[in-house]
């Protein structure tokens, strides 16, 4: 990608830590990160007795960082559409889109600049979070395969997230009412399969399953790392992105 | 191609549902003009110059920049134009400088030349003292010259500013327009206003836009003839007799507007035999001035007085 979508991705960086909104999301979630992985391995040092005479018995990764990515993906959920939300709806109220409108730069250039920027603070959190089981390491043995499977399907999940977050952002002038459509959105995908044994027709849920983001991060969380489902996260960002652009297109356009 | 046209607009129209805010608009601007945009508020001034900058898509007509059409190769064309928007697109978390290197950037200058552009906008616009202090502690005046220094940052051929001076005090008001006289001096400019002293100043040429529609166009000293006053405003503290004054040379009317004042229009000026008979006859003289000529007077004439637009345009061009 260009030297113009760095440049812009950087700033929106930037500007994001010098918010406090950023740095309050950061402490609060890693806090409850923390807190979620010291109750987990607190139950993992409990049950180590029934464990040692388990044939097969989970390990740490399996009984500590997957469910932690698990139980992170929903704490991503609540907090994306926080930090997405002023992205380009802020810039509006704003009325900062007019530097970039009139500088020699693409709207795609302005979008994917914005996500990567966004994507960028978002990996920054994944990092923070990877640290406290990698930690374990030290002390024990870690399977790698499944950790970093898990762990991608997460930076895959937050991804798509955050091109949600830029599109319905893209959509309104007001931050909040961005944050709110993201977050219904984001609980949608989620939940679209808790229906699908509600809906009699196998297609239709077959259907339903294969839209729900939960299904697919599920498998990548097993260590089972399938191309459809990484197609799946791929599609799902690069559409909304896509959409994003249009929008931002349509801002020139009639009214 | 030698052209000495900068810029030209053919047929510019905007259309927001049923309301044409610009009704097919047609003009040219030439190297190193000063242009005024003259307009009420609401008259199509920010759309129109929304739309040279690439910030709105036209619903009809076509923008050359420099040769390079602007709807069909909008990165050629941009790289010609600094605009200055009516709010200032500044990211007031960032100093002043993080700000100006950002804007450096997505200019496409070359990493070699940035520091120097950088230095030379801060140098232009007196931002040197300011520099290192975030742009949301700054004053309006000061925000208003970072916006300024942004658009001129990558030294475009035109440099387009909407209402540069609404909300500044008369200091900063004057310090604005110094900066744009000198701007003159490099680049071309349009400046938007709807101040009609700000363009007298700071303008070669003026444009006057009114319901979306080019009501005129032609030379400072042009505008400055149409305006002549054809009236004078009198007070006396002991008020003489309607009859008394228009017994003066060259008075046409008179209207008495109580409080011993009155409107004198005129064909010729009849300043000077006013106040020969005040002080003669013991009027007692307070106040004799020209009536200025409100802009909106200057619409109501022009747009009566020049029923063909098409004609006064294709003059000029």
């Amino acid at each position: 990608m260009s030297m113009n979508a760095i440049t812009i991705a950087s700033r929106e960086l930037r500007s994001l830590f010098l918010s406090p909104l950023a740095w309050s999301i950061l402490g609060v979630v890693q806090f409850i990160f923390a807190y979620i992985f010291l109750a987990q391995l607190n139950t993992f040092i409990q049950v180590q007795p029934q464990l040692a005479t388990m044939e097969n018995a989970p390990g740490a990764t399996e009984f500590i960082a997957t469910p932690l990515f698990a139980t992170s993906a929903i704490i991503f959920m609540l907090v994306i559409p926080l930090i997405t939300m002023r992205v380009i709806a802020g810039e509006r109220a704003n009325h900062s889109l007019a530097i970039l409108f009139t500088a020699p730069i693409s709207m795609t250039e302005i979008v994917i600049g914005k996500f990567l920027g966004v994507f960028g603070f978002l990996i920054c959190m994944a990092v923070m979070l990877a640290i406290m089981p990698l930690s374990l390491a030290f002390v024990g043995s870690l399977d790698y395969g499944l950790f970093f499977s898990a762990w991608i399907g997460l930076v895959l999940l937050i991804a798509s997230f955050a091109a949600i977050g830029i599109y319905m952002s893209s959509l309104t002038t007001q931050p909040t009412v961005a944050a709110i459509s993201t977050f219904g959105i984001l609980l949608m995908l989620w939940i679209l399969d808790w229906s699908t044994n509600k809906v009699a027709d196998a297609n239709a849920s077959g259907a339903l399953e294969y839209l729900s983001m939960l299904r697919h991060f599920e498998a990548m969380a097993k260590g089972l790392f399938s191309s459809t489902d990484f197609m799946y996260f791929i599609i799902v960002s690069s559409t909304f992105l896509i959409l994003s652009i249009r929008r931002l297109d349509g801002d020139r356009l009639q009214r | 191609m030698t052209t000495p046209l900068l810029m030209s607009i053919e047929h510019l129209t905007r259309q927001y549902g049923d309301l044409k805010a610009v009704d097919a608009v047609n003009f040219d601007l030439k190297r190193g003009e000063v242009l005024g945009f003259l307009g009420p508020n609401g008259a199509g001034k920010s759309t129109t110059m929304q739309m040279i900058t690439g910030n709105l898509a036209p619903t009809a007509g076509k923008i050359t920049i420099n040769g390079i059409d602007l709807l069909d190769q909008p990165k050629l064309a941009k790289a010609e134009i600094g605009y200055l928007p009516e709010q200032p697109p500044l990211y007031t978390e960032l100093t002043v400088e993080e700000y100006l290197i950002f804007c450096v950037k997505i200019n496409g200058i070359s990493r070699a030349n940035q520091t120097t552009a950088i230095n030379r906008a801060i140098d232009r616009c007196g931002l040197g003292d300011v520099k290192s202090r975030l742009i949301s502690n700054l004053s309006k005046g000061y925000q208003q010259r970072v916006g300024i220094a942004q658009a001129i940052i990558h030294s475009p051929s035109i440099v387009i500013l909407d209402e540069p001076t609404v909300g500044l005090d008369p200091i900063q008001i004057r310090e604005i327009r110094k900066l744009i006289r000198e701007l003159g001096n490099e680049h071309s400019v349009i400046l938007s206003t709807h101040i009609l002293p700000e363009v007298q100043m700071t303008c070669d040429r003026v444009q006057i836009i009114h319901k979306g529609k080019l009501v005129f166009n032609d030379s400072i000293e042009c505008l400055n003839q149409s305006m002549q006053a054809t009236s004078l405003i009198a007070q006396f503290e002991s008020a003489p007799s309607t009859e008394a004054l228009k017994a003066i040379t060259n008075v046409d009317s008179i209207e008495d507007l109580g409080n011993h004042r009155f409107r004198i229009s005129y064909l010729e000026s009849p300043a000077k035999q006013i106040a020969i008979e005040a002080v003669n006859a013991k009027w007692g003289l307070i106040e004799l001035s020209p009536e200025q000529k409100t802009l909106e007077q200057i619409f109501l004439e022009i747009t009566s007085s020049e029923p063909s637009l098409e004609k006064t345009t294709k003059d000029v061009a």
